[in-house]
């Protein structure tokens, strides 16, 4: 038992303890300038200036917003659940917090002798973890709305947690082929593998003007994203749905269910809940950047060694918060049964179609020939694109009025 | 081993720091905000007008549905995580048996389609 008190007492424990406070004070930091980040974009694709009084550029709005939201008279309602709600927001944050345990934020660096990992922990099933982080979330929103005791609170809830559930399992099939060809569910290991530039690309041998392209894919970094677009596309429309953000927003749809599962809360404990959607967000942005960007990796000069990472992984999932918001800016809500439809009808099913593309292609096996790997894969892609793109017949009834009086749909 | 479990001791830190701040902002907060609470404030929030009947509201039994579809989709994906792995050196075998268990869920699904479950009314 000797490695338990080595554990608990030796430096690995130290280290993590700082790790853990740097990360955390960081986190904060970042959901900070990415509450920030959005007033001002929203604000600029509206024609507006957004936040602009305090600090420069109006960066310190939200540490005012939360100083305010802390003082504010905060009161349980009458017919609320004590503790569960005030469990609530408490989980909620606290998920959010917890999956991004596993995102590889950089290289590692060695500090007096030990080695220090950007990472506050490289499990062996950090994707597991990372979905189950997300799961414990839906419970610090099933809890408030049903504890709440109130109508629209209960309504929201209950929309929020058939969403959260089904777009997880659309999530989770979509990580399956990044597992398939990586061999791991380590974060860490995924962002390995994606290091370097594209290798063994024989598409264009032997085709005269083509082939001369291949010198050039050594300037093409290897990410995931190349094979696995159909996985990504169905990771970030399935995130977004998990981070409750528009044009996926349901549970908070205002103009139907009041705020949706917060109704009922105010002040620090509206500030929790606020504080996990913008984990959140972050953690999918850096999930997406971790298994199909290449997480850290990007070219970097000599000098400084462990800031480049940092800075290509901070840069990379800069862009896909910035898409976040975009999208908020863009797109309309769906409605109920529209959500429901494309988890349900598309998504999952088309996951499940590319996880068998993936494995058909990455089987290994020297009685497949190639070729009839490219033709299963084929095969199986037009089907996945077909299924894919088939739209709703009801929809389609709504665009023409008159099929449906004839009662041809 | 030691490697193993230190994963997990930093996850626990990183729980309890989470747990810590949280609670600890909340507290923070029941420190210096006022409380004058009055019978108005305590009711339940409807738009601004007076609550009707009890906290409570019927939902739609689809939801019902869609949870137990959940279940069974989810545990087929804890299944697949530790098949895809692996899958590299158990080759074709591996895979012809989870395109038939994968075939027979989705066999579930498309009955769930075709007898109308998913259809949001």
């Amino acid at each position: 038992m000797n490695w338990v008190i080595d554990l608990i007492g030796g430096p690995q424990t130290v280290i993590a303890i700082a790790k853990v406070l740097i990360v955390f004070a960081s986190l904060l930091v970042l959901m900070i300038l990415v509450v920030w980040a959005e007033r001002r974009i929203l604000a600029d694709m509206q024609a507006r200036i957004g936040p602009n009084r305090w600090g420069p550029f109006g960066l310190l709005q939200t540490l005012a917003d939360g100083i305010k939201l802390i003082t504010k008279e905060d009161f349980r309602p009458q017919l609320a659940d004590r503790w569960t709600y005030a469990a609530a927001p408490v989980i909620a944050a606290v998920a959010s917090f917890l999956a991004f345990a596993v995102v590889p934020f950089g290289d590692e660096v060695t500090i007096a002798g030990h080695r220090i990992d950007f990472i506050l922990s490289d499990l062996n099933i950090g994707l597991l973890f990372f979905l189950a982080a997300g799961s414990i979330g839906v419970y610090g929103v099933a809890l408030a709305g049903w504890s709440s005791g109130s109508k629209y609170p209960l309504l929201g809830a209950v929309r929020a947690s058939a969403q959260m559930i089904s777009y997880e399992i659309a999530l989770g099939l979509s990580l399956i082929p990044i597992v398939l060809v990586s061999g791991s569910l380590s974060t860490k290991a995924i962002v390995a593998a994606q290091a370097g530039s594209v290798q063994n690309v024989t598409f264009f041998d032997g085709i005269p003007v083509l082939e001369s392209i291949s010198r050039y894919f050594e300037y093409v970094p290897n990410w995931y994203i190349w094979s696995q677009w159909p996985a990504f596309l169905i990771f970030l429309i399935a995130g977004i749905a998990e981070t409750n953000r528009a044009p996926f927003d349901l549970p908070e749809a205002e103009s139907e269910l009041v705020a949706g599962y917060m109704t009922e809360y105010g002040g620090a404990k509206f500030l929790m809940f606020f504080l996990g959607e913008y984990l959140h967000i972050v953690t999918v942005s850096a999930m997406a950047v971790t298994l199909f960007f290449g997480g850290w990796n990007g070219p970097a000069p000599d000098f400084l060694g462990w800031v480049w990472p940092l800075a290509w992984f901070l840069f990379k999932t800069g862009l896909f918060v910035y898409l976040f918001v975009w999208l908020r800016a863009t797109l309309p809500r769906l409605r109920y049964d529209r959500l429901m439809w494309l988890g349900w009808k598309r998504l999952i099913p088309a996951s499940l179609l590319w996880i068998a593309v993936t494995a058909v292609v990455n089987i290994d096996n020297a009685q497949l020939s190639r070729n009839w790997k490219l033709g299963a894969f084929g095969v199986m892609f037009a089907v996945v694109m077909v299924w894919v793109g088939k739209g709703d017949p009801r929809l389609r009834s709504a665009v023409s009025p008159q099929r449906r009086l004839d009662g041809t749909t | 081993m030691r490697d193993y479990y230190a994963q997990y001791v930093t996850i626990g830190i990183f729980a309890i720091v989470a747990a810590v701040l949280v609670v600890g902002t909340l507290q923070l907060s029941r420190l210096l905000r006022p409380s004058h609470p009055t019978a108005e404030k305590l009711t339940t929030y409807e738009s601004g007008i007076d609550p009707i009947g009890a906290g409570w509201a019927q939902t739609s039994v689809r939801y019902y549905v869609y949870a137990l579809l959940f279940v069974i989709f989810d545990v087929e994906a804890v299944f697949l995580f530790p098949w895809a792995t692996v899958f590299e050196s158990l080759g074709t075998q591996a895979f012809v048996e989870m395109v038939i268990f994968v075939g027979i869920l989705a066999l579930a699904l498309l009955y769930a389609i075709k007898k109308r479950l998913l259809e949001w009314l």
